[in-house]
């Protein structure tokens, strides 16, 4: 296996802080889009969805954090917390967008939404979730919460799937890029499953070839 | 009654000078469709159409939006698809038939069609996405075409299927199809032979893009967009109520008659307002209270009479 380029040590925290701000691009070039009106169309939608996809998007990357680590030995545990707070920061915009520029404020049709119909119901489950997942994504929290913050942010599988899940609900025809979101974030969980046996058998007994790198 | 509001925007204003001078060149193509395919420039070609007493007073939605922001699942799920990749898409020569319980069946060509008396007619679009456009359509009564038919005394309802082409069109190829093809639409004959109820071969001055339905497709303004069957190349009467397409998708979710009621929601989302789409992105369009009938309930309100609208959505 080919094995990346180690960065060094020195760029950890300054490829962090990279990633924030890359992450934040398409929430920035899509706003802007839409406030000068080159987004055609339904500009608030499409904004929204946007907003929406990537969320999801993000969620998925600190799915993968893991099995990266299980499978290829690389080690990007120090990006999960960045990918995960983007992920939050996303969907609190996704819901904003929702709430103020498609549905001017108007908290009764917001609510109602909320109640009776299921896809934003699931939606709106899985943003509340992500809050404390969000607090507590901090060192002083991990300190503090000792091995609760693991069970804690174990809430990260059912929210992934109920992101998936409230973009395949929201589509009036399931089609390829629905699958693929639901694939990925089964194949992510079901992973969970599998991976401590998996992992039992790559260190198993001695000559057993080595993945990765160690 | 309609009101009379003079055309705040004839075509030939609306319409680019080169566009509207190469009309000469598209009539010639149009004619010559049979033998000849005419250069592309022909297809976006200027139309001209009398004014007619259907004006909306709210402003029109610009073209761009008009044309670049589809629902069109012969060409991709995207909104933006149709317009992308409908190019290859070759709507000359074209003919519909019309036939089923009629006396004269007929096979329309598409110089027949644009040979009918073409009127300019603005009207509201409500999608069943709860969005809406204000259109200039340019087209012609579906009941003067139904009337050169002879249509049956037992006819009672009339479908519609759009074109099957799965070269030209990607959405009707490959592993994953969202819909059954063809599409198919229906109407009852009294909704089909309304005044309101329209084939359209234009907008915006021009013939129809691709991406709206070239050349052909029903404009029934006070019903959600998905009536609005576009690539029409088969009318058929019938004394049964015809199968629709979205209906056979998700019949919870759209019903056979799908007029604009913001009384009835759709199981996912309300339909009491509508997001008008318009000029300058998020701060531009705006979120207003979608109409009984889509405003048209004077006109047609009187064809539900009795009806339960809720059970009938």
């Amino acid at each position: 296996m080919v094995a990346l380029p180690t960065l060094p040590r020195r760029y950890h925290g300054a490829s962090v802080w990279a990633l924030y701000a890359l992450g934040l691009i398409p929430a920035a070039s899509g706003f802007y889009l839409g406030a000068t009106g080159q987004l055609p169309g339904n500009a608030i939608k499409e904004f929204e969805h946007l907003l929406g996809i990537w969320a999801l998007r993000f969620l998925i990357a600190t799915l993968c954090i893991t099995p990266i680590r299980d499978l290829f030995g690389i080690n990007w545990i120090r990006y999960r917390r960045a990918l995960g707070l983007l992920a939050f920061w996303y969907v609190v915009m996704h819901f904003s967008t929702y709430m103020i520029l498609d549905k001017y404020l108007d908290f009764r049709t917001i609510i109602a939404d909320i109640a009776k119909r299921p896809f934003i119901t699931i939606g709106m489950a899985g943003f509340v979730m992500l809050i404390p997942l969000a607090l507590t994504s901090n060192n002083w929290s991990i300190r503090k919460l000792g091995p609760r913050w693991n069970k804690l942010h174990k809430l990260v599988y059912v929210i992934a799937a109920a992101g998936a899940l409230h973009f395949a609900m929201s589509v009036k025809v399931v089609g390829p890029e629905q699958m693929i979101y639901i694939a990925l974030v089964t194949a992510l969980l079901v992973w969970r499953l599998f991976r401590t046996r998996f992992n039992q058998w790559r260190r198993g007994p001695a000559g057993r070839p080595h993945l990765g790198r160690a | 009654m309609v009101a009379y509001h003079p055309p705040k925007i004839p075509p030939h204003e609306i319409t680019p000078e080169h566009l509207f001078l190469n009309r000469r060149g598209f009539l010639a193509a149009a004619a010559g469709s049979m033998l000849l395919t005419p250069p592309a420039a022909a297809l976006a070609a200027g139309l001209t159409a009398s004014p007619s007493q259907f004006k909306v007073d709210e402003p029109l939605t610009p073209e761009k939006d008009v044309t670049n922001y589809n629902n069109f699942y012969e060409f991709g799920m995207g909104k933006g698809d149709p317009a992308a990749i409908g190019g290859d898409f070759k709507p000359q020569p074209w003919s519909i038939k019309v036939g089923g319980m009629v006396g004269k069946p007929k096979e329309f060509g598409l110089e027949d069609l644009l040979a009918m008396p073409l009127e300019e007619r603005t009207y509201r679009m409500r999608c069943v996405e709860a969005w809406s456009m204000v259109i200039p359509w340019i087209g012609f009564p579906l009941a003067s075409l139904l009337d050169k038919v002879e249509p049956l005394g037992s006819a009672k309802y009339v479908a519609f299927e759009t074109v099957v082409r799965p070269e030209q069109m990607p959405g009707q190829s490959g592993y994953f199809q969202p819909l059954p093809w063809p599409y198919v639409e229906g109407l009852r004959l009294d909704e089909a032979r309304h005044p309101l109820t329209i084939l359209a071969v234009g907008l915006y001055g021009k013939t129809l893009p691709n991406q709206n339905g070239a050349p052909v497709r029903l404009v029934v303004p006070w019903k959600y967009g998905f009536k609005g069957i576009k690539s029409i190349v088969k009318i058929t009467l019938t004394d049964k109520q015809p199968p629709t397409t979205w209906n056979l998708s998700a019949p919870n979710e759209y019903g056979f008659y799908a007029n604009v009621n913001p009384a009835v929601d759709h199981p996912r989302w309300s339909q009491a307002t509508e997001n008008r789409i318009g000029e300058g992105g998020f701060f531009g369009g705006s979120r207003r209270d979608t109409l009984p009938f889509n405003g048209y309930g004077e006109e047609v309100a009187s064809l539900y009479a009795g009806m339960d609208l809720a059970a009938n959505f």
